[in-house]
């Protein structure tokens, strides 16, 4: 089979190329996903860039992305293939009066005609090049996540009805979770592991400098090492790649060039979600060292 | 002291999967994984072998990355990890090579002084910066932080190492103590400040307290790095001494859901802490879930009949009888002294992290008195916060601070005894260390008459109980259930259980 990438290296330039900035492990995890034709099982927390990876990778490959999006009460209908039984009931109608005998009938309404293809079958019977994400797997409940395990080991479909349906290529395959819940090992055994993590600052300040057109190096910096600064706070919620992005955009249209602490404070709350995270980065960014690390051992 | 499979490892440019010597390397590098407590299944083996088939060993990082993506599939295993992966590759590739310092990593060559020094010395022989005074090396050090020149550090790290750590080969000593001598020769506990005086002067205004604290971190990180680089070059050299397998022994740390709450270091303390969020979380989204899922009863024959009569008596909409589990109310006793304070500290979070499954929680903390510490979590999110200020002002001291649970118990039941009802359950926390004072153990056996349930977390390990002055058997016979809970998994099983 052709490899779609030459080298980590390769991967990272290409993905680089589409305004995403990966580092060495993701690009690493995405080589080694297409040369062992593995799913990928990417981590961490919200907002740092999961889903944005399986889009990306798609758009440097030209594929079709196709995505399911995970629930908790998610079953096989939604996410495998469905019958479609109203055009079945139509059938068995209008066969009435037709002396077809009920052998024909039945293999007439389990055919392709009368399948709805739901996102995995889709992926799986694609012509064309795919990418398929699966995400926030971790909303799932542990029963369902058996639906998953067959598609990503073997890349097939077993329908009772018409046999196995093989994968015509191995898509590259996704799956994001935010880890609220320990996923099964048989989930985890089959695939790749990739944890992102919050990028570190000099990282931070590339991606902001790439995706907000018009910031001067001076703000992506100082936005990079503050948020830096925050996320050594202990929080409920540090902020995320997205949330830096956005205060990025903001000093930007209120026309700041180098942020001082009252624009930092008074911006705080589009980069933090709560109001006890807000009011502890305003204590501390403003000089306070009272309580930097609460909660340290009493010896 | 070079090892003998560094340089097998290194000429090997393109290593046959099938060749021994890597594949005895990845052997012994699983098996250790392994015996640090990661679960790696003979798929993951397999796959981690196909892996390497594709990544080329010198490509260090990628190497490291196609590992951990086939080996590690829990984010908190990483650090085993990294330690056990440092220990088998570290010292293979000729960068890492003991002695050798290439020159592209020598120190600042504006330097004039090491120039000089250098022109003399024996190229290679000895590594670069040899000759420098320790004062020539510490004024590097500090130009090398000021600007995060990261080559230079890591040329600086390994000089210093090899001046100050006073390593010999065979010396029975841990890491850490050479660690500890490098970085008290390198003084660096004022550097911090000294770097921030210098950042201050070359600043044209003063700076801003925000100016002043992004410095600071800058900073911290960079010191952070040196340390890091430091420790690491200790730890390649301790490899090459005395071999991976004994280096790879001496590291092993449990994971973070195995660390024993009573003997936890301070970092291992953070790194607890830092676990018990997510934790706490995944466990408040199972139980939620549970509950919400298990509610099919049996069929509901009566009301089913009440409510066929408005359809004539046709049973239309069968009723079924929906089990409502009831919310316990939950009483946390917990000693916070010395030893066991931080199991204390780690149960309460946990509980107060799944508050919302029960009823109702207080909770009591003691040392030889007693104080309800149950309105420091009332309104707060952040329970870390609250955690901490039971630890610092509840009021628990009544004679001299030792522990004396038969005090503190009548104490409880005099002031809250009543209060205790059939719905109420009883989680005492302690090791039942009562210093030989009495240990009024009747105060469990009538709480035990009107609670629902009196369960006794003990974090010591069950082999100690009723040694010294442990009392917890006197205690437990009213129990029912006394638990050994020393780490974060037999505490979650625990709390999972309760609910």
């Amino acid at each position: 089979m052709d490899h779609r990438f030459e080298s980590p290296a390769a991967v990272r330039s290409s993905l680089g190329q589409v305004n995403y900035l990966s580092d060495e492990g993701i690009a690493g995890v995405v080589f080694l996903a297409d040369r062992l034709g593995k799913p990928v099982l990417v981590e961490g927390p919200a907002g740092t860039g999961k889903t944005q990876l399986a889009k990306s990778v798609a758009e440097i490959l030209g594929a079709r992305l196709i995505r399911l999006q995970c629930y908790e009460g998610l079953d096989e209908s939604k996410a495998l293939y469905e019958w479609n039984y109203k055009k079945q009931l139509l059938r068995i109608q209008a066969e009435r009066n037709n002396e077809s005998t009920w052998e024909d009938i039945e293999t007439d309404i389990f055919s392709d005609e009368f399948l709805l293809t739901r996102p995995l079958l889709e992926a799986i019977r694609a012509e064309d090049p795919v990418v398929l994400l699966i995400d926030e797997v971790d909303r799932v409940e542990v029963e369902t996540e058996a639906l998953l395990l067959e598609i990503l080991s073997d890349y097939q479909v077993s329908i009772p009805e018409l046999g196995t349906i093989e994968a015509r290529q191995i898509p590259m395959v996704f799956l994001t979770s935010n880890n609220t819940r320990e996923l099964s090992e048989a989930l985890k055994r089959r695939c790749l592991f990739l944890h992102i993590d919050y990028p570190d600052m000099e990282r931070e300040k590339q991606i902001v400098l790439s995706k907000v057109p018009d910031i001067t190096e001076n703000l992506a910096d100082q936005v990079a090492r503050i948020v830096r600064s925050i996320r050594q706070m202990e929080l409920k919620k540090a902020p995320s790649v997205s949330e830096t992005l956005d205060w990025a955009r903001t000093l930007l249209l209120l026309g700041v060039d180098t942020v001082n602490e009252a624009e930092a404070t008074e911006t705080l709350h589009i980069l933090l979600k709560y109001q006890s995270d807000i009011a502890k980065a305003t204590k501390e960014l403003s000089g306070d060292k009272g309580v930097r690390k609460p909660g340290v051992p009493r010896t | 002291m070079t090892p003998p499979t560094a340089t097998e490892v290194a000429n090997g440019a393109t290593p046959p999967p099938a060749s021994s010597p890597l594949l005895d390397l990845l052997e012994g590098f699983m098996g250790e994984l392994r015996a640090a407590g990661l679960p790696v299944s003979l798929t993951e083996n397999l796959d981690a072998m196909q892996a390497v088939k594709h990544i080329p060993i010198e490509d260090r990082g990628a190497f490291k990355y196609a590992l951990a993506a086939t080996l590690v599939k829990n984010n908190a295993h990483w650090r085993a990890f990294e330690t056990v992966f440092e220990v088998y590759f570290s010292i293979r590739g000729k960068e890492y090579a003991l002695d050798v310092v290439s020159d592209g990593e020598m120190p600042d060559p504006d330097d004039e002084s090491l120039q000089g020094q250098e022109a003399n010395g024996q190229p290679g022989a000895g590594g670069g910066g040899d000759g420098l005074t320790p004062e020539e090396l510490q004024r590097m050090l500090f130009q090398a932080l000021l600007q995060g020149d990261e080559a230079l550090l890591r040329a600086l790290a390994r000089q210093a190492v090899k001046r100050f750590a006073g390593m010999e080969p065979g010396r029975p000593v841990g890491g850490t103590y050479y660690l500890y001598r490098t970085l008290r020769n390198l003084g660096l506990d004022d550097t911090l400040e000294e770097l921030m005086a210098r950042a201050r002067e070359d600043s044209p205004e003063t700076l801003t307290s925000l100016e002043e604290r992004l410095e600071r971190d800058e900073y911290e990180s960079r010191i952070d790095r040196l340390k890091k680089e430091v420790e690491a070059e200790i730890r390649r050299r301790l490899v090459a001494d005395r071999g991976v397998e004994a280096m790879a022994r001496t590291l092993r740390k449990p994971l973070p859901e195995d660390i024993d709450f009573m003997h936890a270091s301070r970092e291992e303390l953070v790194s607890l802490r830092k676990a018990i969020f997510p934790l706490t979380r995944k466990l408040a989204v199972r139980l939620a879930r549970k509950r919400r899922h298990g509610r099919k009863g049996p069929l509901d024959f009566r009301a089913t009949v009440r409510r066929s009569l408005s359809f004539g008596g046709v049973p239309v909409e069968p009723k079924f009888r929906y089990p409502r589990p009831s919310k316990p109310e939950i009483f946390v006793i917990a000693d916070i002294s010395g030893s066991v304070a931080s199991f204390a500290r780690f149960t309460l979070h946990l509980v107060y992290a799944i508050a919302g499954q029960f009823s109702k929680v207080r909770s009591f903390v003691f040392i030889d008195g007693l104080d309800e510490v149950t309105s420091y979590f009332e309104g707060v999110d952040d329970i870390a916060h609250a955690v901490h200020r039971v630890n610092t002002e509840a009021d628990v001291v009544w004679v001299d601070g030792h522990s004396d649970y038969g005090h503190a118990f009548e104490v409880f039941w005099n002031a809250y005894g009543r209060e205790i009802g059939p719905k109420t359950t009883v989680m005492i926390l302690g090791d039942a260390r009562n210093n030989y004072h009495a240990s009024q153990a009747w105060v469990v056996k009538e709480i035990q008459k009107k609670a629902r349930h009196v369960f006794w977390l003990n974090p010591e390990p069950s082999s100690y109980w009723d040694t010294g002055d442990s009392i917890v058997g006197e205690y437990g016979v009213h129990c029912d259930g006394v638990f050994e809970c020393r780490n974060m998994r037999q505490l979650e099983r625990f709390v999972d259980n309760l609910v």
